[in-house]
């Protein structure tokens, strides 16, 4: 006991605290799942010092409903609907993906109104899905009302879908060969009247709100910038390439559909931070538009889909008539149509990014393999080392500007 | 190309400009579907990746694909899909592995191949070396197997639900509550390898099947004819009505004795039994019923 006392006794007196003394240690905190500004349900375990955060280690999977497993035991057909719930804050998007690799497996021609159709509504989803992050990247750093504004304009759109293919959300309506269904003539009037006139009152009405914001501003300039180089290493695409200055979309350089035929500019940003991401995506919205008005003055007559009945199944009216008719339909909803065999990789620009479908054939009904390739993993990835050293009300803008959605990121 | 899918720059040359690069390495190098596949040794994928991303321009690593094919003696394979931004090119490189044979990996050349091999690892189990952070991805936290594999059930082994009993989230094995449903779509006038219900009869007695054959006779059930059959003590003959199987005359069996009512009366001719049902109209149908009875 003594000898304890002599020790204490020994040591030095404690030096009184002042603030910079204090040693504090590095600190985790976990962001997410639960947590509004996390798009869904990403977990994230932060490693803060102070407010600086020093580490990001993102938990993906929570949303993992094992697309692909159940894809390989589908027929090609039944397997469509599962790229709607992929991301479903663009599902036309991710079904063009699917049905451009099914016909470039089937080495099927699609007639030029049904790939007119397609861009037409791939590109309204584009606006649809660019309206719900644009809105909620400006909600995340502390704005509520372009929120609010910008998703009339989603409304509108889920309205159009409803209109085409009776769904609001889900729509399934690209199909192998073509779409499911003819647009009335009624519907694509009120879309073109509503690209000319209330698309761009209400849209550069709530993006005139926080554009030149100071504000908003001061949450996205230089935060997160990432280069060309970083862009490419990390397998950036869609609006973070872009952002980043790199002039790569692929409906420019690798043309689908119609999208040779129609005349848009691709934007790109100057420093690759929050805020050129955010404009790059604006931007995009008009161009969508430009291309909106294209595809409904140059869409020409004609059928919707592929008449090749081996693939695309008749119409209902044609079925009651046609003995022949019959039984493709019959044939063609119950065993589906097989798909020689081979394997090819598809990517679209989706409004995400690539969207890519690795799609391996063995020439039965069924896909073999259906490898989904999504945008979020790469860009998710790279949250560490575009978040670190910065605070960390930053990780909100970060993530706002990537523009995740969990369906698709964990499939 | 007939189909609308995305038209990059030709394939013309690309396989002839790439081949020599890659040396021994090189398995196969194809063109199908419009795409170039290079198939390539496992242990050179480092080398051959950083070869085409340095020599030949392809700088972003898209996508790394599992695909199982448990038929083969190495039954994964790894698919890398490269992306040339400035040749507007896409290039395939395959490489295959079975359960224990590690990757090398590619995370020094391209970052974004962590998850992406995390993911395969996940999936199917495929190991990579040099990986340093080859945690599970998508799957739960605790979860065993590898679901993308080929023989991994649909259905998977547990289920989870939130317990009122225990309060909290249980796992438990999977029940279904109605059998998995997989048709097999192959159709059976074209070379389906299973025999049909029913036409298993159409051959002589196979081994195991319900037969009246001896033990002897079964154990070189391959020579056995149909006409094969056991031998018969006595020859059956019909001599007398009472070999017909006709059956004796019953002394109750006359037709006025027939059907007897339940409280054992001989039933009434149908005038009679129509009587009792004008005389009593209030409930006619169930009344009726009984007396039937």
């Amino acid at each position: 006991m003594a000898d304890a006392l002599d020790l204490i006794d020994a040591r030095e007196p404690a030096q009184p605290d002042t603030p910079g003394d204090i040693d504090i240690q590095n600190y985790t905190i976990n962001f997410g799942p639960q947590h509004p500004a996390a798009h869904g349900v990403l977990r994230m375990v932060l490693e803060l010092d102070g407010e600086i955060v020093e580490r990001v280690d993102p938990h993906v999977g929570l949303l993992h409903r094992g697309t692909e497993k159940l894809i390989e035991n589908k027929t090609y057909l039944q397997a469509l609907p599962y790229f709607d719930r992929l991301d479903y804050a663009s599902p036309m998007s991710q079904e063009h993906s699917y049905v451009l690799a099914v016909e470039k497996l089937l080495d099927l021609e699609v007639p030029l109104r049904a790939q007119y159709l397609r861009v037409l509504f791939a590109e309204l989803t584009r606006i649809k899905n660019h309206t719900l992050n644009l809105g909620s990247h400006v909600m995340d750093v502390g704005a509520m009302t372009p929120n609010l504004w910008l998703f009339e304009l989603r409304e509108d759109i889920m309205q159009f879908y409803e209109r085409v293919s009776g769904a609001r959300m889900h729509a399934a309506w690209f199909r192998p060969g073509g779409v499911h269904q003819d647009a009335p003539l009624a519907l694509l009037d009120g879309i073109g009247e509503w690209a000319e006139k209330r698309l761009p009152r209400l849209f550069e009405d709530a993006i005139s709100l926080v554009a030149d914001n100071r504000i908003f501003k001061q949450r996205n300039v230089d935060i997160a910038t990432v280069s060309k180089e970083d862009a490419l290493r990390w397998g950036f695409s869609g609006p973070m390439i872009r952002g980043s200055g790199i002039p790569w979309d692929l409906r420019k350089s690798q043309p689908y559909d119609a999208y040779d035929r129609v005349e848009f500019d691709v934007p790109v940003g100057t420093r690759g931070d929050c805020y050129d991401r955010f404009m790059v995506r604006v931007e995009e919205v008009r161009q969508s538009a430009r291309i909106i008005k294209q595809c409904l003055n140059d869409m020409p007559a004609g059928p919707i889909a592929s008449l090749d009945r081996k693939v695309v199944p008749p119409k209902r009216g044609e079925m009651k008539r046609s003995m022949e008719a019959l039984i493709h339909h019959f044939k063609l909803y119950t065993e589906g149509f097989h798909v020689p065999a081979g394997e090819v990789y598809v990517a679209t620009e989706s409004p995400k990014g690539e969207f890519g479908v690795y799609l391996v054939s063995d020439g039965t009904n069924k896909p073999w393999r259906c490898k989904i390739r999504p945008t979020a993993f790469s860009h998710l990835q790279a949250m560490d080392f575009m978040t670190k050293g910065h605070m960390l009300a930053d990780v909100t803008a970060i993530l706002g500007a990537i523009d995740i959605v969990f369906g698709e990121c964990d499939r | 190309m007939l189909s609308p899918a995305p038209r990059q720059a030709s394939n013309e040359g690309v396989i002839a400009a790439i081949v020599p690069a890659l040396g021994g390495a090189l398995i196969e190098a194809v063109e199908r579907v419009y795409e170039v596949t290079f198939t390539v040794e496992r242990s050179a994928i480092v080398e051959v990746l950083r070869t085409l991303r340095d020599r030949f321009d392809y700088q972003q690593l898209m996508e790394i694909a599992g695909v199982d094919y448990p038929a083969r003696g190495e039954r994964f394979e790894v698919v890398y899909h490269l992306l040339s931004v400035t040749k507007n090119h896409r290039v395939r490189v395959k490489l295959s592995t079975d359960e224990e044979t590690p990757v090398p990996s590619v995370t020094g050349l391209w970052p974004v191949a962590g998850w992406l091999e995390r993911e395969i690892y996940d999936m199917y189990g495929v190991l990579f070396d040099g990986n340093q952070d080859l945690r599970r991805i998508l799957t739960d936290y605790g979860f065993k197997g590898f679901p993308q594999r080929k023989d991994f059930p649909l259905t998977g082994y547990v289920e989870m639900r939130y317990s009122e009993e225990h309060k909290r989230v249980i796992y438990e094995p999977v029940t279904l509550a109605q059998d998995f449903r997989g048709f097999d779509f192959t159709s059976p006038w074209e070379g389906a390898d299973y025999v049909l219900p029913g036409d298993e009869k159409a051959s002589p007695e196979a081994k195991g099947a319900p037969t009246p054959l001896t033990a002897d006779q079964i154990a070189k059930a391959g020579t056995v004819t149909v006409t094969d059959k056991p031998p018969v003590e006595q020859a059956k003959t019909t001599e007398h009505p009472g070999q017909t199987g006709a059956g004796q005359a019953h002394p109750g069996n006359q037709p006025g004795e027939k059907p007897v009512q339940a409280d054992g009366k001989p039933a009434e001719p149908p005038a009679e039994a129509s009587k009792p049902e004008t005389a009593e109209p209030k409930p006619p149908r169930t009344t009726k019923k009984k007396e039937g009875k």
